[in-house]
């Protein structure tokens, strides 16, 4: 278990800890509070976390590798596999990096098809976290809940294109499948049906008092340390900054719709889970407004048959459900990338971790992980 | 949405499975053996197509799109208009201004492409800049760290720094061009976040960051050898002592 100690040279040294010896406690890689193939170290005085060294790269498969090894059009689908639970997002990213290369726009129709389905997958991604991060925590009814309405979302999905979780619903240059026929109907359906269920899910939580005493003041970061740590996402504007880039820097059909950023003030995991909440809400209203408005016409742009962007470079991101999902592609003038570049939002938000479970008990690192919301498919892409 | 994956499986297999066995296998037990196996390639096939046939008239470009690309580049050349292409235009700011007056020769290139700015500055005075556009120009969030390989060139290496400043809403790249076996200073003093970052472009690209906190492999192994995003390592490559000993098996592939 401790065959490893040079991972920790950790100088941290408290006078309230205890003077007892040190424990190194190895968490993962196959644990279910950790997500996925996260293996964390733990140094412990007693039950007081010093410190902690994550441990990833159990899931790399080498995705940028590959990139560069394929056509534009042949790496599209990869990259559905880094954040699996939220497939469209990382699609919609690199969709849009390469069409800027290309100095293409997507049609008004696939703009909105596009902003419908990830605000979809937003929630999907949302109530995976919730589902997860609850029962981490030792409330099981959010679990089942949650997956039963994010099968809705599952099923619009699968109509539209075939697949419920890696999608590759998007193409460069627009989208590829027209809106099968009710999908207005099943998307304004889904929303009046899951507002309610968002009550009831607070209902079991907000105001659960093992559930405030789990996570308040548990995990917390402030402003100026996430800026430092790169951390964006609900992680980013729970502690107060009011951040988003689909306000920021607006990107698809953004700009047309009314939408609020729900910001936190403590910066801990209670205020981390309102924030989601809050997003879920405000992407039922974006998703509402965007197929009201959904305008006629084609959806997908003029590009090449064969995709060869001119030579240059470009760094395009997103508001992924987890943060900021970045892509930066070289073109060398060829059908395939010269270097394919990807900044998960995952990665970065879980070197946080340290530094918000220091001094905190090791039950509270479960809570702490679940609250990053992190995927091990993007942490090791 | 379970009919549609239904509709065609149980139409196609028959008509796929039987026929080959009948055709080539006297053996009338192999067609048994046959049907499964032919079985599921149909349906697979069956099961990515249907929708493309439902949908609207610009589909049929993109549709013949996605062959034409699996496809050896043939039909490529003569469509493409070549001598297209945006270029980098100059960059005139005041920051730049401001970061030439100090820094001089150091600033070896401003520019903008497709409206991103970038700054490609010599290696020298790399950490003073990254130090002054975050103190004064408010560049307070580094959103990556990555490199890139030039295998021909002489100066193999670029390194990219990504900024955004949440006060002005602004993103600039800055690049520096290193000779392989080179260092750079590293910018974990500057952003923490830069510590997971340039422990994956070491761990990528073999390049070291002087004064980095704990520089070793983040996504590989520890005792894994080669640095897999460099031009010169070939995707099906990998460290075939490191799988034999650690996996037991000859290949990972």
């Amino acid at each position: 278990m401790s065959e490893r100690t040079d991972y920790l040279d950790l100088d941290t040294k408290d006078e309230t800890f205890l003077d007892a010896t040190e424990l190194v406690l190895n968490m993962g890689p196959q644990h279910p509070s950790t997500h996925g193939v996260l293996r964390v170290i733990l140094k412990l005085d007693g039950e007081k976390v010093l410190g902690t060294e994550c441990i990833i790269g159990y899931l790399h498969r080498g995705v940028e590798k590959i990139g560069e090894n394929r056509t534009y059009t042949m790496f599209n689908p990869y990259v559905d596999r880094m954040d699996y639970v939220a497939a469209v997002s990382n699609g919609l990213g690199y969709c849009e990096t390469v069409e800027k290369l290309l100095n293409v726009e997507a049609p008004p129709r696939a703009q909105y098809l596009r902003v419908i389905l990830t605000e979809l997958c937003r929630i999907a991604s949302h109530q995976v976290w919730l589902g997860t991060h609850a029962l981490d925590i030792g409330a099981i009814t959010p679990l089942f809940y949650c997956f039963r309405d994010r099968e809705d979302i599952l099923r619009i999905f699968e109509k539209y294109c075939g697949a419920r979780l890696t999608t590759h619903a998007f193409r460069i240059g627009g989208c590829i499948y027209e809106a099968y026929d009710g999908f207005e109907q099943d998307c304004k359906k889904f929303c009046e049906v899951f507002l309610p269920k968002l009550d009831e899910y607070e209902e079991l939580l907000t105001t659960n008092r093992i559930w405030v005493e789990r996570t308040k003041g548990v995990g917390i970061l402030n402003p100026e340390d996430c800026i430092a740590l790169g951390v964006t996402g609900p992680v980013l504007r729970a502690s107060g900054v009011k951040w988003d880039l689909r306000k920021a820097q607006p990107y698809e059909s953004y700009k047309n719709f009314d939408f609020e950023i729900p910001t936190g003030v403590n910066g801990d995991t209670y205020d981390r889970y309102l924030v989601r909440i809050e997003e879920m809400r405000q992407a039922v209203r974006i998703i509402r407004q965007a197929v009201d408005g959904l305008p006629a016409g084609p959806i997908m742009a003029k590009v090449p048959k064969v995709i060869k962007p001119p030579v240059g470079e470009v760094y395009h991101s997103i508001e992924a459900p987890k943060g900021e999902l970045g892509y930066f592609i070289v073109s060398d003038g060829s059908t395939q990338p010269y270097r394919v570049r990807v900044r998960p939002p995952s990665f970065v938000n879980l070197q946080a971790l340290d530094k918000m479970v220091r001094g905190l008990l090791v039950a509270d690192v479960v809570a702490v992980i679940g609250t990053l919301d992190i995927v091990l498919g993007e942490v090791d892409r | 949405m379970p009919e549609e994956p239904k509709g065609p499986a149980p139409v196609s297999p028959p008509a796929g499975g039987e026929e080959p066995p009948a055709a080539t296998s006297p053996v009338p037990s192999k067609t048994v053996v046959q049907q499964p196996v032919a079985a599921p390639k149909p349906e697979a096939a069956a099961a990515s197509k249907p929708e493309p046939a439902k949908a609207a008239e610009p589909v049929p470009g993109e549709k013949a799109a996605a062959p034409a690309v699996a496809k050896p580049a043939a039909p490529a050349a003569k469509p493409a208009p070549k001598p297209e292409g945006p270029k980098p235009e100059p960059w005139e700011s005041e920051l730049v201004t401001r970061l030439r007056h100090e820094h001089g020769s150091g600033i070896h290139e401003a520019s903008t492409y497709l409206g991103q700015k970038y700054l490609v500055v010599d290696k020298a005075i790399l950490h003073d800049i990254l130090m002054r556009l975050r103190d004064d120009e408010r560049f307070d969030y580094c959103v990556d760290i990555t490199a890139v390989h030039y295998p021909k060139r002489e100066e193999q290496f670029d390194i990219l720094y990504i900024l955004y400043s949440f006060p002005q809403n602004e993103r600039v790249r800055v690049k520096t061009q290193i000779k392989d076996g080179d260092s750079v200073h590293t910018a974990v003093d500057i952003w923490e976040t830069a510590n997971w970052l340039e422990r994956e472009v070491y761990d990528m690209f073999g390049i070291s960051f002087d004064g980095h906190p704990d520089l070793k492999r983040i996504l590989l192994p520890d005792g894994w050898k080669g640095h897999p995003l460099r031009k010169d390592y070939p995707i099906l490559q990998q460290d075939q002592e490191w799988v034999k000993i650690n996996l037991g098996i000859e290949s990972g592939q």
